[in-house]
């Protein structure tokens, strides 16, 4: 898989020969420090704490969770029960919740990656009236933040009759300028124009050369967008919260939450234990996504920061 | 159409083919997102009053909100959150950066992948897991307390409970961050460093004259980002509210003021209204960073 990281040649090369520097110089005069990996070391155990003190607390009984110390394990270990338990609460809601998560994440993220490749696609390769005009206005959009889309959207949507619908939750999502530009940025170099000519002098559709020559080369840069999307919709909360008001249309987040209030409010059972080990399940799926897809990540912020 | 060679047929279409790429997403665009901005500025002229019903008010709504303490007060108080948080947020992801790029920490992809590691957290859960951290429920702050024979103050009460909000955001950005600058760090041609080693310039020399600078374009993103997350603050307090409810009301933040307007107070026009105002104040102050990172770029 080819690096995304500066699509031109010249900085590659200068990578590989910054790279090789550095080796050179971690052999040479510059050795490792000690008080930098002490100070990293303190920033390592903040990020791991809570998902620490999250895995510690999803073996524990509802009564250790209050008799014991919170960083350490204690009590009967009770992580296969509380899964059980967390499964099968209120006849299974968690499993719905996770059902919509995912149908979420596959309309929604999937399909702003297919819009936002193509669109950019489209923006980098083709000339066309307006292209300026469109360009600009998608650019501006970047900076629109989500949240304060959030109320105006559900206005509009209740209006429409669209609220309390899956539509109410993948429409907005669909919709993902930053992707777009992402997409723009590595597909004026992944697709050389040479590449397109030979394919329309030899008669292939715009279309079918999309398919199947240009969508190859633009993978790394797909699967950037795809992380960043899948991420922004497994995560997302104040939109489905404010346009979705049954249960049976929540994603995790929503539930998670509606599951944690029930302890505030007048009657209701308090189930820590399933808020915890339910906040645990829900972390794990993306984490693992996260993980074997890192490497991308950084490619894909340093084309968006780097190309400004 | 007779009298025009099949190669500038062919090039006509093509100059219209750029559409049908970018078509799809413009169709979604302005269904999800011009819409919804054209529809609360236009909510925002209007009033639903006793006598009369829904009426025209030109800017009255505007002028409430500008006079309305409530709203000036959530504002005030991401303008403060954005002033301590943003920073010191910036800068430790700068540090862990930096440090990342030295070549002189062990194990560097380890520490790289674990500081990234909470920005894959959903907001609720982060919040959820702190709001226990902080609570009276598990008492982890009382036995800490205890343990250490000193007495920490309760993080929810009414001086503390912003930095604890702080701090949840902090955990869960400082690593996206920490990559922005990482990434822009490893783009830097080796043979700029060559040169300042060769002209005898030292460690601290060269990331002055040539990391900071080059940083400066991946500055002003994590900037930008984090103006809109400060500005936009929503998840957090939100979440945490039901945990606080006495010091986090329910205009803790311009975001929350209007969610509350909507869906407590059932007052769409000026809850979209408020909507607008912070929509144009982020577009103001990220615009305004942008405009200062490039002008002193250039």
């Amino acid at each position: 898989m080819t690096a995304l990281t500066t699509p031109t040649r010249t900085a590659r090369e200068a990578n590989a020969a910054h790279a090789k520097r550095m080796t050179r110089k971690a052999r040479g005069r510059k050795r490792h420090s000690l008080i930098l990996s002490l100070l990293m070391t303190v920033m390592l155990l903040y990020a791991l704490m809570p998902l620490f003190w999250l895995v510690v607390n999803s073996t524990k009984t509802p009564g250790a969770l209050f008799s014991t110390f919170g960083l350490w394990f204690g009590g009967p270990f009770a992580l296969w029960s509380n899964i059980h338990q967390v499964l099968t609460y209120d006849n299974g809601i968690f499993v719905r919740w996770l059902e919509n998560t995912l149908l979420y994440v596959v309309v929604g993220a999937g399909g702003a990656t297919f819009l936002a490749t193509l669109a950019g696609y489209g923006l980098a390769k083709f000339d066309f009236p307006g292209r300026r005009a469109v360009f600009a206005v998608v650019l501006g959009a970047v900076a629109v933040p989500g949240t304060a889309l959030a109320v105006p959207t559900f206005l509009l949507f209740s209006d429409l009759h669209l609220t309390n619908t899956p539509w109410s939750v993948i429409l907005p999502s669909l919709v993902s300028p930053f992707g777009l530009y992402l997409m723009w940025v590595y597909a004026q170099d992944a697709v050389p124009a040479e590449l397109l000519e030979a394919a329309r002098i030899d008669g292939a559709g715009e279309l079918r050369t999309f398919f199947q020559i240009s969508l190859r080369l633009l993978t790394p840069g797909v699967v950037t967008v795809l992380l960043f999307t899948v991420v922004a919709t497994w995560n997302n909360y104040f939109l489905p919260l404010i346009m979705l008001s049954t249960p049976q249309w929540y994603p995790l987040t929503v539930g998670l939450n509606d599951w944690d209030q029930q302890s505030f409010t007048a009657g209701g059972q308090a189930i820590y234990n399933l808020v915890i080990t339910g906040s645990l399940l829900t972390v794990i799926p993306i984490m693992i996504a996260f993980l074997v897809m890192q490497r991308y990540w950084r490619s894909g912020l340093a084309a968006g920061s780097v190309k400004q | 159409m007779p009298g025009i060679s099949l190669a500038v047929r062919q090039r006509r279409r093509r100059r219209w083919t750029g559409w049908g790429f970018v078509g799809p997403f413009l169709a979604v665009f302005a269904f999800a997102l011009v819409a919804p901005i054209g529809y609360a500025i236009y909510l925002s002229l209007f009033r639903e009053q006793l006598i009369g019903g829904n009426s025209f008010v030109w800017f009255d709504n505007y002028r409430q909100a500008l006079t309305d303490p409530q709203f000036w007060q959530s504002v005030r108080r991401v303008a403060l959150f954005l002033v301590v948080q943003v920073p010191i947020m910036l800068i430790l992801a700068l540090l862990a950066a930096l440090a990342l790029d030295s070549a002189r920490l062990r194990w560097a992809p380890l520490y790289r992948l674990s500081i990234f590691l909470p920005y894959a957290v959903p907001a609720v859960v982060a919040s959820l897991m702190w709001g226990f951290v902080y609570g009276a429920q598990f008492g982890l702050i009382s036995r800490l307390s205890s343990a250490l024979h000193v007495s920490l103050p309760d993080p929810l009460s009414g001086s503390w409970v912003l930095a604890s909000i702080g701090n949840v955001v902090t955990w869960e950005f400082v690593g996206y961050n920490m990559l922005i600058f990482y990434a822009a760090l490893r783009s830097i041609p080796g043979d700029l460093y060559e040169a300042a080693e060769i002209d005898g310039a030292g460690a601290v020399r060269i990331a002055r004259s040539i990391k900071l600078p080059a940083l400066r374009p991946a500055m002003v993103v994590a900037v930008v980002f984090s103006i809109i997350g400060s500005l936009q603050l929503f998840n957090e307090p939100n979440i945490l509210h039901w945990l606080a409810p006495n010091t986090i009301p329910p205009n803790f933040t311009p975001n929350m003021y209007a969610y509350n307007l909507s869906f407590s107070g059932q007052e769409y026009n000026y809850s979209a209204t408020i909507a607008v105002v912070m929509g144009v104040l982020t577009m103001i102050a990220a615009g305004g960073v942008q405009w200062y990172g490039r002008r002193r770029m250039a």
